[in-house]
């Protein structure tokens, strides 16, 4: 690893750092216009954090170590998820350690973590939590597998850094598996970052809320850090799909100039497809829990209808 | 022919077969309309493409007669039919929606390995489309053997139709001009006959389930 | 050290082993003796094993030995190669870790005596070693026979409990229904050539059709023995019956036997593969991992959930190997060392794993005296070990990465990937829904088993009782934790394992993977190229913990780490108790309702005039009522015809005798004519 890829590698990784919390600032935001609401702009989650941050941990007295070791872990898994998607760079030296389906690992093994850290203290809320939040799970990982599967296919690699200069760097092609994926991957979205159709990240309404019953119990800097974590998740799929739908601006290079036109590209990206999410918010409403299963069972045939055509129509 | 009118043609295609799907998971009726229109809104672009690469010009007026035909005149009846019998609301499928699902994807691998060798022997633009149309077409179908209520089920029997239409352009350059006016007269002709015999329906049992019909039967 | 053949050793390890045994039945009743010494001497000969097997996998030696015992004309053939290595290897390793853990758990004054149960263990281990180097169709059936009847006796150990016996009585019954296709399936394989060797049988070309009915009965035997659907309804009656360290042995070994019995027969000893013999033992294997991991999900006692979870496990394990076969097929031999490297990589880590989590249950059951999962709870607190043990456990069982199960299913995975080069195109689209669906069942997995380790682990204690509950002894935890370790090597330097099925997959399949896989270094794994794919365990580990200690550490400089004890607040509900947690019952609920189609349900609700309201829902297989209610019927039905021939009079009887003679004497071509 030579020293212009590590600085490249830790650039990208600060950029997903910062740039996530703005990126949920923004959904709110945008969310708050089209409700003709003012809103708190943008670096309100910078706020939230540092508030959050200041306050001292209430840790329940029947709380294991368990507890208290998740959200460092989960920041840690989100964290390395987003440094190794291609982001601003293809050319990123940790992107060999994982490619896509141990990206999927990841983001289940944050998912498990905080699913037994929410069971850990033994509360009503916290079970349930857990349980929806794996209900949501199993279905929206092995989705997301195939959506990754059909970019697979066409790339011929799950390594996401060749699928992203398959996509975007040969002559310009159609790919109507894409289509599919696309829609299976927005549904996948939603859901994992408890967006509206699935979970409401406004409420602390118990029936319905899943997120949020899972880290009832943090507070203080352990909910800071798990903010920043659910921030991160949020980055992380947008960059997903950037990378897989719409990587042009993706450069291949490290120079800093190259990076600092990748992030240009990858702001004005973001903030499209964050409008894009506050208007599907705003214009859905919140599904019943036991049709989300149904919802996230789309997702997922959609995904395999995309391999199918991939077959069938090739590229 | 320049490839990116075939990857066209594929992505209309796979349009196609999304919405066949989304329609076979839709359960507002007001949303299966929506969609039945975009539908056909894929199928004018498809055929238009085809038209413009093999420069067919009755594909042209094809195309024209599905757009005034069945994007913006069948939906408009369709909608004030609704708006009269007053079925707004959400339906429950007969069957549930995942294994409905699980059901439409054996339906569609049975017809991809159905077209296969077809589309091997065809020379048309796009051989791979042939699948999906007939993928569209069962799916179509299944739609119309999952609902329970009669709308629903006439808006899946005109889905059926635009498959039809959009394998014939894509696979074989389209029919000819005297079939195509036929088949659209049909079709026109066949919404106003179901149109009636809905309101005969839900006048005469005050619903409009089908499962009503089966009081009909001989006991 | 441990120079000479290493058939040799092998054969040293099985007359430990059974002497060990003996040894068990003279002092059968001097517990301190046999639990503290024979034990952890068995566990040394597993050791043993291993290194010897380990050594003969990477120098390549390829042994036979006749033993002139047995029948006249029907002497022992004995052979080692790569693959019967390579399962010594897992065997070995796991054994140390299993018989550490029964020294320090089987305890006095229950059901069999010690000594018997030494015997049995010792028998069971030196009959599976015998399995695996048998070289002709007769020492191999009698291996597998008393492995089957060795495995009984452990099952019924608790004999005085009816329910037990049941379980061991359906669990022999199906062990020999297998056998009896595994011999049809032999003797398909010899072509009427009399001669029952492995040679021979390698020898033979038999025409597709033979070679089809000899793969069908292969299956049914082997499958049998695995757990494959339909033929699973043993394992969650039996294994959860046995003593932990026997279910251990049974879940994390004795399945792999089969697993090795079918490697034998379908890529060894037949000499062709015929292309949907790879698509039926694909959609088997999907059809019993989707069954396993679903009922999994709903179970009630965590010894059964983790049987179900064994069967999902197996249905993994033939997909892999119906993938290899396919590929095989077509003579896609690098694509089918991928997929067979899959499936033997998932051999060795479920069976550390597997036995690892049943040996868990074993140390709880101790604490608590509880399997139900609706009374346990908050363990994290009395048993911190078996928790940390169990942890590493079910993360490996979730295919988690960086832990073993996610590399066999990363490896899976990628050889599904691969597949659009079928010439079929009928196949190439089964296989996307094919490894959609393995996706699914990975992450039905993962749901599993955080409710296993959820209810029994975590929140607060349901019963008082666990209150009082203790930590595992040190020779358990010994046990537990050679496993444990053996887990995480497995997960995080798959490179080191991977070295051990190369000459496996050479022998089987002509191609390995080795070479390929560590030409990037050690510590990546690339199955192809570096384009392709690659993953590196040790990066995505150090990735982790340096990004999560980075956080604490800048929190820590930034802020600060103050915290206070309070208690727990949800939602600011007031009145909290242990019983407002999930039940095991409402955790499955989700899946029982997405999946309602799969289970025969017995659903009691109460009444609301009930005074004392009611609750239950038990979860049936529907493979019994279905299946296996209708076959003991129409069985009782024909018993009962045969047996109005029992008159209970002895000439009636002489009667039968005499027309048996005359019929026997017509039969005779001589007096025909």
């Amino acid at each position: 690893m030579s020293l212009s890829q590590f600085l490249s590698q830790i650039f990208a990784t600060l950029a997903a750092l910062l740039i996530a919390p703005l990126l949920l600032g923004w959904v709110n935001q945008v969310r708050a216009w089209l409700a003709n609401r003012s809103g708190p702009g943008i670096f309100m989650p910078y706020r939230l954090l540092h508030k959050l941050f200041n306050k001292e941990s209430v840790v329940a007295d029947t709380a294991s170590p368990l507890f208290r070791f998740v959200p460092y872990l989960i920041f840690g898994c989100l964290l390395l998820a987003s440094a190794i998607i291609p982001t601003l760079s293809t050319d990123l030296p940790l992107a060999r350690a994982a490619d896509a389906i141990a990206l999927v690992g990841l983001f289940a093994l944050a998912r498990v973590f905080i699913a037994l850290a929410a069971m850990d203290i033994g509360t009503a809320f916290g079970t349930l939590g857990a349980r929806r939040e794996m209900l949501i799970g199993f279905l929206a990982e092995p989705a997301l597998l195939t959506v990754l599967f059909s970019s697979s296919l066409i790339a011929n690699s799950t390594a996401l850094k060749t699928i992203v200069q398959t996509v975007s760097q040969r002559e310009f092609t159609i790919y109507p598996s894409l289509v599919f994926a696309a829609m299976a991957f927005v549904l996948i979205f939603l859901a994992e970052n408890a967006r509206v159709p699935v979970d409401n990240p406004a409420t602390h309404l118990e029936l319905t809320m899943i997120h949020e019953a899972l880290i009832l119990e943090y507070s203080g800097r352990h909910l800071a850090i798990l903010e920043w974590a659910a921030a991160l998740k949020l980055f992380a799929y947008s960059t997903i799909g950037i990378a897989l739908f719409l990587p042009w601006g993706i450069t291949d290079g490290r120079s800093p100039v190259q990076m600092l036109i990748a992030l240009a590209f990858l702001i004005f990206k973001l903030a499209i497809l964050g409008g894009v999410l506050a208007l599907v918010e705003t214009f859905s409403a919140k599904l019943r829990i036991f049709r989300v299963p149904e919802f996230l069972a789309t997702a997922f045939l959609l995904g395999v209808i995309g391999m199918l055509t991939n077959i069938l129509l090739g590229t | 022919m320049s490839s990116i009118s075939i990857q066209l043609i594929n992505l209309f295609a796979a349009f196609l077969l999304l919405l066949a799907f989304a329609m076979l998971v839709q359960r507002r009726i007001i949303n299966l309309v929506h969609m039945y229109a975009l539908q056909g809104l894929t199928v004018v672009a498809a055929t238009s493409v085809v038209a413009y690469v093999t420069n067919q010009e009755h594909l042209y007026y094809t195309a024209a007669i599905t757009l005034v035909l069945k994007v913006f005149f069948i939906p408009w009846i369709l909608h004030r039919l609704i708006k009269r019998l007053n079925v707004r609301w959400e339906i429950e499928t007969l069957i549930n929606i995942p294994s409905t699902m699980l059901v439409g994807i054996v339906v569609v691998v049975f017809a991809f390995n159905l077209a296969l060798p077809v589309s091997k022997l065809s020379s048309s633009v796009s051989p791979g489309t042939l699948g999906i149309a007939l993928a569209c077409f069962l799916l179509s179908f299944m739609m119309m053997i999952t609902r329970s209520k009669a709308i629903p089920q006439v808006i899946s029997f005109l889905s059926m139709e635009n498959a039809l239409v959009f394998a014939a352009t894509s696979a074989t350059y389209g029919m000819p001009m005297v079939v195509e006016l036929g088949i659209a007269l049909d079709v026109l002709v066949g919404v106003f006959i179901l149109g009636l015999f809905m309101f005969q329906i839900s006048e005469q049992f005050e619903s409009l389930d089908i499962s009503h019909l089966e009081s009909l039967k001989e006991e | 050290m441990l120079s000479g053949p290493p058939i040799n050793w092998v054969l040293l390890v099985i007359g430990a082993w059974l002497a060990i045994g003996f040894l068990g039945i003279v002092a059968l009743r001097i517990f301190g003796i046999v639990a503290k010494i024979f034990f952890p001497l068995g566990g040394l000969a597993g050791f043993v094993l291993a290194i010897i097997s380990a050594k003969a996998l990477t120098s390549g030696v390829v042994e036979s030995r006749v033993l002139p015992i047995g029948l006249p004309q029907l002497q022992f053939h004995l052979r080692m190669d790569q693959l019967s290595s390579f399962f010594l290897l897992i065997l070995g390793v796991t054994t140390v870790g299993i018989s550490l853990f029964s020294a320090g758990y089987f305890r006095k004054g229950a059901g069999t005596a010690p000594g018997l149960l030494c015997l049995e263990f010792h028998f069971f281990l030196a009959s599976m070693a015998l399995v695996l180097i048998a070289d002709d169709a007769y020492s191999f059936m009698l291996a597998w026979e008393s492995m089957a009847l060795s495995s009984y006796f452990l099952v019924t150990a608790n004999h005085r409990i009816p329910k037990i016996r049941a379980a061991g009585f359906l669990y022999l019954c199906i062990a020999h229904i297998g056998a009896i296709a595994i011999l049809l399936s032999f003797g398909i394989l010899q072509a009427n050539t009399g001669d029952y060797t492995f040679a021979n049988m390698r020898l033979q070309e038999i025409s597709p059709f033979w070679a089809s009915a000899a793969f069908l009965f292969a299956i049914f035997g082997f499958g049998a023995k695995a757990g494959i659907l339909p033929l699973h309804i043993w394992l969650p009656e039996a294994h959860p019956a046995a003593p932990s360290p026997v279910s251990a042995l049974m879940s994390g070994v004795m399945i792999k036997m089969a697993v090795y019995g079918f490697l034998r027969v379908a890529f060894d000893l037949l000499h062709i593969q015929i292309w949907w013999w790879g698509v039926l033992l694909l959609a088997l294997g999907i059809a019993t991992a989707l069954f396993g991991v679903i009922f999994a999900t709903v179970q009630t006692d965590m010894k059964r959930l983790l049987a179900y979870s064994s069967i999902e496990n197996i249905g993994l394990l033939f997909a892999a190997m119906g993938l290899a076969l396919l590929f095989r097929s077509y003579g896609m031999n690098e694509l089918s060392a991928l997929a067979l490297t899959a499936s033997l990589y998932h051999v060795g880590a479920h069976a550390l794993f597997k036995s690892l989590l049943f040996l868990t249950t074993g140390s709880v059951l101790h604490a608590t005296g509880e399997r139900n999962l609706g009374k346990l709870g908050g363990l994290i607190r009395f048993m911190p070990w078996v928790t940390g043990l169990a942890l590493i456990g079910i993360l490996a069982s979730s295919g988690l990465p960086p832990f073993s199960g996610f590399v066999s299913e990363w490896l899976l995975l990628q050889s599904f990937l691969f597949t659009p080069g079928l010439p079929q195109s009928f196949l190439n689209m089964l296989v996307p829904v094919a490894a959609a669906s393995i996706a699914l069942v990975a992450a039905l997995a993962g749901y599993a088993m955080v409710k296993f380790f959820g209810v029994v682990f975590l929140g607060q204690p349901r019963e008082e009782k666990l209150r009082e509950a203790h930590d595992a002894g040190t020779l358990e935890k010994l046990g537990m934790l050679w496993l444990a370790l053996a887990t995480v090597v497995l997960g995080l330097a798959p490179n080191f394992l991977l070295r051990f099925i190369d000459p496996v997959t050479q022998i089987l399949v002509g191609k390995g993977l080795a070479s390929s896989s560590r030409a990037n270094g050690w510590w990546l794994i690339t199955p192809t190229s570096l384009e392709r794919a690659s993953y590196s365990p040790i990066y995505f580990l150090l990735g982790v913990a340096l990004a999560s200690a980075l956080v604490f550490v800048v929190v820590r400089i930034f802020y600060h780490g103050r915290l206070r004890r309070s208690p727990a607040w949800s939602g600011g509900h007031a009145w909290q108790n242990a019983r407002m947690q999930d039940t095991a019952e409402g955790y499955g609920q989700p899946i029982r309702q997405i999946f309602e189609s799969f289970f025969d349900l017995e659903r009691h609700l109460p009444r609301p005039e009930e005074s004392e309201p009611e609750y239950r829902v038990v979860v049936n297989d529907k493979f019994w009522k279905g299946l296996y209610l209708p076959i003991a019927r129409i069985t009782e039905f024909i018993s009962a015809q045969v047996g109005r021939l029992q008159q209970g009079r002895i000439s009636i009887y002489l009667l039968y005798s005499f027309l048996t003679l005359l019929v026997t004497l017509l039969m005779v071509p001589g007096v025909r004519r």
